[in-house]
């Protein structure tokens, strides 16, 4: 499987979380070190993602790792150091 | 029954106090109480009408909500009729963020909510985060949600089941979502008491606001209308197995055969009469008057049901006397013998065609939780504009039913100012309130 980029990873978090509504920042804005939750996603959003990568990637990450990636460049990180490490 | 919810701050409890100075407001202040409950704001999904004027419109007409199940192919099942809301796309009233994380009835509730607050003229700062609570009703939960997780469970694996099925199956899960979306983190919880859970929601938030909180969302939103839905529906004996949508559900009715279910409901924002006027709210629907509550006795037993004492009780409560009262909305089950039991203990209350009697949800069908919080709406609407609605497709009284004076067919003109609403949750649950005319009415 290919690297997880942004524009994936924001299209995935379209698809698993939506987009929420208020002053959140746009998505497809510069977000790439903007924090989930000031994107306006809760530790659920961020599980439901979580599931859709494992399963797109087919990788297995644990939930409490996860819980350490607070910003788009942190999960990607941490997702692409898995597929290469099963790769 | 105790305040439901965490005990995250206590409100005040002698009226007048004032606000908790613990709480996050800008300033302690003192809020004027005068100790009357009354309803400002009204939000509606019902099978006729979404939102509260196509509503109003649908019940003067006597517009049909019921109708053969268009959401699935119901032929292989025996009952075949329900009353769906109409015209509702999710994604025009909600922000992507809540659709993967709610089921349909939530959807709808959190769309009447939003409705609800915006007619009472609530704002995200017209009060402090602490002193609006929510307290909603409810009694199927989140089937349809739940469906689609299950068919991933067994079609695709645990993988692939949603993390928002932790929340979104359940009951208490329309409070959760308005406190979040709206940010009324005061007192909340959900009563689960099937048709008399719109009334119950309502008296727990009266009982909040007299012990001085300042505004509520109410009310009850229900519906399960999806294959696995119906399965649950179906195991209740009392459903009408008739195909016609004229003819399935004939409360009071010589050819009663039983009732259809239905979606929706109504979210009513409740608070003190002093304290909306110090915010400036504008004229209230009415007042919260009087409410009772019991349970059937076991059949066994032989002990009659709590119906007429739970109805003398309400207005007891309300301090109102039988010849107060302008007009009733019945509970109107559409099984025979439980129609008689209405039917004898509104008589007995209210004498032989004692009072108007109607059952606008015949156009509905019954809508479990969110029934009697639409029926509650209804009668406030009713008390704004005059005409009493009608109970449509019913001809001809049921024996033991004949000294109803019912409204049948058409609206009927009138200025009433009080209403009594009966509720009757299936197993037992039985409960009454009345509500009047804002007092400084002409």
């Amino acid at each position: 499987m290919a690297e997880l980029t942004l524009p994936v990873l924001t299209e995935m978090l379209r698809k698993a979380a939506g987009e929420a509504e208020g002053d959140a920042p746009d998505l497809s804005g510069d977000i790439i070190d903007v924090t989930f939750v000031d994107l306006g996603y809760d530790s659920l959003a961020l599980l439901e993602l979580l599931g859709m990568v494992e399963r797109e990637f087919s990788i297995a990450l644990s939930d409490d790792t996860i819980q350490d990636a607070e910003t788009p460049r942190m999960f990607m990180d941490l997702v692409n150091s898995a597929t290469t490490a099963a790769a | 029954m105790t305040a439901a919810g965490p005990a995250t701050r206590t409100a005040p409890a002698t009226p007048g106090t004032g606000d908790d100075p613990a709480a996050d407001t800008a300033a302690p202040s003192v809020r004027p109480h005068s100790g009357r409950t009354v309803v400002t704001g009204i939000g509606i999904a019902a099978p006729n009408g979404l939102g509260t004027e196509a509503y109003w419109h649908a019940l003067l007409r006597g517009r049909n909500g019921i109708d053969r199940i268009r959401r699935f192919d119901p032929a292989q099942y025996p009952v075949t009729l329900f009353g769906e809301v109409p015209d509702f796309t999710a994604k025009d009233h909600l922000p992507s963020r809540l659709l993967p994380q709610t089921d349909h009835m939530t959807q709808l509730a959190l769309t009447a909510a939003e409705w609800a607050l915006e007619d009472a003229g609530v704002t995200p700062g017209s009060l402090p985060t602490f002193d609006m609570g929510v307290v909603t009703a409810n009694a199927y939960g989140g089937f349809e949600f739940s469906q689609r997780e299950l068919e991933k469970l067994w079609s695709r694996g645990g993988n692939h089941v949603s993390a928002y099925q932790s929340f979104a199956w359940f009951y208490a899960v329309n409070s959760g979502q308005v406190s979040i979306r709206h940010g009324m983190r005061g007192p909340g919880g959900v009563i689960v008491s099937e048709q008399s859970g719109g009334l119950d929601a309502v008296a727990q938030s009266r009982r909040q606001v007299r012990k001085g909180m300042p505004l509520l969302l109410s009310g009850g939103i229900d519906g399960a209308l999806c294959p696995f839905g119906w399965a649950a529906y179906l195991t209740n004996s009392q459903l009408s197995t008739a195909t016609d949508p004229e003819r399935a559900y004939l409360p009071f009715d010589a050819a009663a055969s039983g009732w259809i279910p239905g979606e929706g409901g109504a979210l009513l924002v409740v608070e003190d009469e002093a304290g909306a006027r110090a915010r400036g709210a504008s004229r209230p629907y009415g007042e919260i008057r009087g409410y009772a509550a019991g349970f059937d006795p076991a059949p066994e037993t032989g002990r009659p049901p709590v119906l007429r004492r739970v109805i003398e009780q309400a207005l007891a409560d309300a301090g109102l006397a039988p010849a107060d009262i302008d007009v009733v909305f019945a509970d109107a089950a559409g099984v025979p013998e439980l129609d008689r039991i209405e039917a004898a203990a509104i008589t007995a209350v209210f004498g032989v065609r004692g009072v108007p009697v109607t059952a606008p949800k015949t156009m509905t069908g019954r809508l479990a939780a969110g029934g009697s919080a639409l029926d509650l709406a209804t009668a406030l609407l009713t008390l704004r504009h005059g005409a009493i609605p009608p109970t449509v497709h019913v001809a001809t009284p049921a024996p033991g039913c004949e000294d109803l004076d019912l409204v049948l067919g058409e609206p009927r003109p009138g200025t009433p100012r009080t209403a009594l609403v009966i509720a009757r949750g299936y197993g037992g649950f039985t409960s009454a309130m009345a509500v009047s005319a804002p007092r400084d009415a002409a």
